[in-house]
């Protein structure tokens, strides 16, 4: 009989090219021949395509492959059109937004108007890739969970870029397209704002993100235990619920007192993993509008830990008074 | 049932993997560390040494020994010599031991020869005497003026020099590499590799702006709520390339003066981080009335890209360590550049 028991699939199943089920009246059509890779075999399943674009995915692909475009051409123009050090720099090389002088004015396109174009472009392409999402999910007849997850994640992003930056009354507060660049803003942006470790839904937004990380390791980690049992085949589970899933349910309940079922463990994976974003995105929205020091914010209300003053007192030696040093 | 492709794409996995270990590996530093705890415990205030690098780094900081000083008596130099404008007080012995210990500190190879036009010892025909007159008055001036930062351990043409006509830690105004103009994105400083700033994509060229310019460093916000600081986000920028120069000037981690659930927090600090505020306005100092004014004096070879004169930093008497040459008394053996020159 098959195996899962392994890191790897070792099963593949090889056959006629499954076109899919029937598209609705007005689809457009899914294109591609179907073919069979062996490696991606071995993470998935083997046959790729066909695919359906559609309207919105077509509309997505070109508004992303413009920002992409604007971003990647200025990125090429900071090393002077140089394809080596194109490659060499590529992932310190950034479109930057405007200077905070520039308010929420369009400026020129040197000066930060090419990255406000590059995001106008970025945020239709992926709000169109949301809208192929959501109807991809209709016209299969399922429900649209996948959609309002990625929402979530698309709800920090418009926050980091648009929401909070309008706020604030500046595009330069907002994230830099680049690799490292928009790393050192992260870093830039918790130093500014007195460390984002004392607020509050940055906190929340760990624990969901860590959280996931286990849950996501507990769930994998049951399902491919009990595959031996047919475990494997979730949803068959849920409503006839096997020896694979009672297996699984006994093991937890037995470990820790306490067992999800075959289906609401989704429930619980779908709310941490869309809970990261979700609290991530307020964290950063309070960040300058409604708290401008998270570790002060955080004395005021005793969540910093008191340590003594081991080095005796420090004062600023700005605010002394002194005759020598200047 | 696995083809030559699926092969070939393995193997090609398998060597990219092997090339990003072989990276990581080169760029890595191996353990064990040596930690110093430092501030409160659970801070995380510790110093991380690596104990097989601190022979070399002792080794690289050894004090020459000092010439014997010589009593206070007979005629002064500026009586004996022409054109003895700084030293003029000092006894002509004394004169010459130190002329003498700045050639070892400074020219031991070219000897007395790289200032002084041999011929005519009194001439300014070379530039390079005109800049260490100007040198040694910035040491009298570091040492009597700067004592916030120096304390009592001083300065001598050694502490920058290291037997090196021009001090190995030198910096000059970085315009960035060349950039496409017209419409394309305008240069700002940053978004390439910066090596002062840790490889990150920070500042290239934090230093005009501090420690030329008198830019304020602080970016944190001093109220919990907002309406008290406008500094941005791209301010940060540059102050965090700053204070990744010094902690690699110093040889030391950012806690060395911060304790970093709040940088801007002067009650959590160390009193080192005041010792630091003070470097900073002290190069400040030193390279708008020092070293700025004699762009003029110096061959247009000496000069940066920019034209201008080579300037100071933490690393040019620091070179990697916390107190420059581990806070070797040098100084007060040349008691001549600890006051100011009448």
């Amino acid at each position: 009989m098959a195996e899962y028991q392994n890191i790897f699939t070792r099963v593949q199943v090889r056959g006629p090219g499954h076109m899919g089920v029937p598209l609705p009246r007005g689809s457009w059509k899914r294109t591609g021949k179907p073919l069979y890779s062996y490696l991606l075999g071995l993470i998935g399943d083997a046959q790729i395509g066909p695919i359906y674009l559609g309207f919105s995915g077509v509309a997505s692909l070109v508004f992303g492959f413009i920002a992409i475009e604007i971003i990647g051409l200025n990125m090429w123009a900071s090393v002077d059109w140089s394809p080596i050090q194109f490659v060499r720099q590529l992932f310190w090389l950034a479109l930057e937004p405007p200077a905070p002088a520039y308010g929420l004015s369009i400026p020129p396109l040197a000066a930060g108007g090419w990255w406000l174009m590059a995001g106008f472009f970025l945020t239709t392409s992926i709000l169109l890739w949301w809208v192929r999402m959501y109807r991809r999910a209709v016209a299969l007849g399922l429900g649209t969970h996948t959609a309002w997850a990625f929402a979530s994640a698309i709800w920090l992003y418009l926050v980091l870029g648009l929401i909070r930056p309008v706020l604030m009354g500046s595009w330069a507060e907002a994230v830099p397209f680049g690799i490292f660049p928009h790393l050192d803003w992260t870093a830039a942006f918790s130093i500014r704002y007195g460390n984002l470790f004392y607020n509050p839904f940055h906190m929340l937004s760990i624990a969901f993100l860590y959280g996931s990380a286990v849950l996501f390791a507990m769930h994998a980690g049951t399902i491919l235990a009990v595959s031996r049992f047919g475990g494997e085949r979730e949803v068959e589970q849920i409503t006839d619920r096997g020896t694979a899933a009672e297996r699984a349910q006994l093991f937890w309940r037995w470990t820790m007192g306490f067992n999800a079922t075959m289906e609401s463990f989704h429930r619980w994976g779908w709310w941490f993993a869309v809970l990261v974003t979700l609290t991530g995105g307020i964290g950063i929205l309070l960040t300058g509008t409604v708290v401008d020091n998270w570790y002060l914010w955080g004395l005021k209300h005793y969540i910093v830990a008191p340590y003594p003053d081991i080095f005796g007192t420090i004062t600023d030696p700005a605010t002394a008074v002194m005759g020598a040093g200047k | 049932m696995m083809k030559f492709g699926s092969q070939l794409v393995l193997g090609a996995g398998a060597l990219f993997a092997l090339a990003v270990g072989a990276v990581v590996i080169a760029t890595s530093e191996r353990p064990p560390m040596e930690s110093v705890q430092r501030g409160y415990r659970g801070t995380g205030m510790d110093q991380i040494y690596n104990p097989r690098f601190l022979a070399k780094t002792r080794e690289a900081n050894v004090v020459p020994v000092s010439m014997p000083k010589l009593p206070d008596v007979g005629p002064k130099a500026g009586q004996v010599y022409k054109n003895v404008q700084v030293l003029k007080d000092q006894s002509v012995g004394n004169f010459t031991r130190l002329m003498a210990s700045m050639t070892n500190w400074v020219s031991p190879v070219q000897g007395c020869a790289y200032c002084h036009d041999v011929n005519d010892m009194a001439s300014d025909k070379l530039y390079t005497k005109v800049v260490s007159r100007r040198m040694l008055q910035m040491v009298q001036h570091i040492n009597a003026d700067w004592k916030t930062h120096v304390v009592g351990t001083g300065v001598t043409c050694y502490t920058c020099h290291r037997g090196q006509p021009v001090p190995q830690n030198i910096w000059f105004k970085d315009p960035g590499p060349l950039q496409a103009k017209g419409y394309a994105q305008a240069p700002n400083g940053r978004n390439h590799p910066s090596t002062i700033a840790g490889y990150t994509a920070l500042a290239n060229d934090p230093f005009t702006p501090f420690l030329e310019e008198a830019k304020d460093v602080r970016v944190a916000a001093t109220a919990a709520l907002p309406g008290t600081t406008n500094t941005s986000i791209k301010q940060t920028y540059w102050t965090y390339a700053l204070m990744f120069h010094l902690s690699g000037a110093l040889g030391v981690n950012c806690t060395y003066c911060h304790d970093t659930r709040s940088f801007g927090d002067w009650s959590g600090s160390t009193p080192q981080r005041v010792t630091a505020w003070y470097g900073i306005r002290m190069a400040r100092d030193l390279n708008v009335n020092y070293m700025d004014p004699m762009q003029n004096v110096f061959p247009p070879a000496r000069l940066g890209p920019l034209g201008d004169a080579p300037k100071i930093n933490c690393a040019t008497c620091h070179q990697g360590v916390y107190k420059p040459l581990f806070g070797a008394q040098m100084a007060k053996d040349f008691p001549e550049l600890q006051k100011v020159s009448q």
